[in-house]
């Protein structure tokens, strides 16, 4: 969806601030908010699609105006709702008024280091070749779906080339929506400044995207 | 310094304060319910925090690199299949499970962004800075890197290419920084400590010798 969280190639946001490495949390808070983005998370309710289509769903000017453990808590307070889990009431007095309902899993303290560890594995086994091989010329397609979909609107209908193929990877444009894995090959694809940027681009610049096969035709 | 986030000294506008307030009573309150429905274990919640404090941050990814620098089979390994070279030195899991490594040379230097969320290889950097996560990044790290990397006090030598890799899907991108003159024959602990956070993002270079940025 062209919602506010695609952002490449925007104006306006002011200059980039470092910080040192050190600084983990800017507040108790970010913690909290950290962990149970996780520990819900584990539960298999919802897969990371779902989770980053409800993240960009948030308004534009609700999403541009907070912070990043912000919109995580704001997007696990909506997905919660959604899947029935919590009430607005439970919400806003922080107290449980009905049963849970149940949910495939809950995540054990002790469980935590080996979840952590081992991770989700997103690629999947080939069952058709590629369509595409490294040094290919392509072509991103032109769309506007309203869904979820992982092909930012700076690099739609840029010819480009297939760098490296990487293999196949659940599809996120059926999965955020719980229509299934759909696994495509998965291509890194490279452009260059000024096709992407037009006029006065920096010719010296290049930017690769990850995209999935159907996002991509021949050039 | 950044104002805690109920603390009464902070150095916000009375609005931000109060916005920051709000923010911390919901989550907590998200996170009573969320408890008390059994859906979440407190002692689960503390040892997420635990681990992403203590455990998993730049320094893994800080070691991956400097053996990279030491060791040219271990390099040559990391550039074939990053996921297994990281996974040889204890390193893998939760947003590292699909690990590329790209290698910084004279000619052409590499930039990591995620301009539609925040992907990050968290088992070899841990969690991401504010900034990787801002708008001011993600917009402009595709169409203004060069703008970027100036914010980050970085000017690179006039012919070198730039080249960014937009984190669209599940492949996780370590940036292999050059490895500093004059640190020949120097262990990797001491390598190690060359190697910054930003320098394997690509807003940054390894430190030189004497401390100061390559």
């Amino acid at each position: 969806m062209n919602g506010a969280q695609d952002l490449g190639g925007m104006m306006g946001f002011g200059p980039v601030t470092p910080e040192p490495e050190e600084l983990r949390f800017h507040a108790e808070w970010e913690k909290r908010a950290l962990a149970i983005t996780l520990a819900t998370g584990a539960m298999g309710v919802w897969n990371i699609d779902t989770m980053r289509h409800t993240r960009e769903s948030l308004p534009p000017a609700e999403y541009l105006s907070s912070s990043y453990y912000e919109i995580w808590t704001k997007a696990l307070a909506n997905q919660l709702l959604a899947d029935g889990l919590v009430s607005r009431e439970e919400l806003r007095d922080g107290q449980a008024e009905a049963p849970a309902r149940p949910v495939p899993r809950v995540l054990h303290a002790g469980e935590v280091a080996r979840t952590l560890a081992a991770g989700t594995q997103y690629a999947r086994p080939a069952e058709a070749p590629a369509a595409f091989a490294v040094g290919a010329a392509v072509r991103t397609r032109v769309f506007h779906p309203a869904h979820h979909t992982r092909l930012p609107r700076y690099a739609r209908g840029k010819q480009g080339v297939v760098e490296a193929v990487r293999g196949v990877f659940v599809f996120p444009d059926t999965n955020a929506h719980r229509q299934g894995e759909h696994p495509q090959w998965l291509y890194t694809v490279r452009f260059t400044g000024p096709e992407l940027w037009g006029e006065g681009a920096d010719p010296s610049l290049s930017v690769s995207i990850d995209a999935w096969e159907s996002y991509l035709e021949a050039a | 310094m950044h104002a805690s986030d109920d603390g009464p000294h902070g150095h916000h506008h009375e609005h931000d304060h109060s916005e920051l307030s709000d923010t911390a009573l919901r989550v907590r309150a998200l996170e009573s319910v969320l408890v008390e429905k059994g859906y979440v274990e407190p002692d689960a919640l503390d040892a997420i925090i635990e681990t992403y404090e203590t455990r998993i941050g730049p320094r893994n990814g800080a070691r991956v690199v400097a053996k990279a620098w030491a060791d040219p089979a271990f390099r040559d390994g990391l550039r074939r299949d990053a996921t297994a070279a990281i996974a040889s030195l204890g390193f893998g899991g939760r947003q590292g499970e699909h690990m590329v490594a790209v290698e910084n040379t004279p000619e052409e230097h590499n930039l990591v962004v995620c301009t539609l969320c925040s992907c990050y290889p968290w088992p070899v950097l841990g969690l991401p800075p504010v900034w990787y996560k801002s708008a001011a990044y993600r917009s402009r790290a595709v169409i203004d890197p060069r703008g970027v990397l100036a914010d980050f006090g970085v000017t690179l030598p006039e012919g070198t290419r730039l080249r960014v890799w937009d984190s669209t899907a599940e492949i996780r991108y370590l940036v292999l920084p050059m490895r500093p003159a004059g640190t020949e024959g120097w262990s990797e602990e001491a390598l190690a400590d060359l190697v910054t956070r930003d320098s394997m993002i690509g807003t940054g270079l390894a430190r030189a010798p004497g401390g100061v940025a390559a």
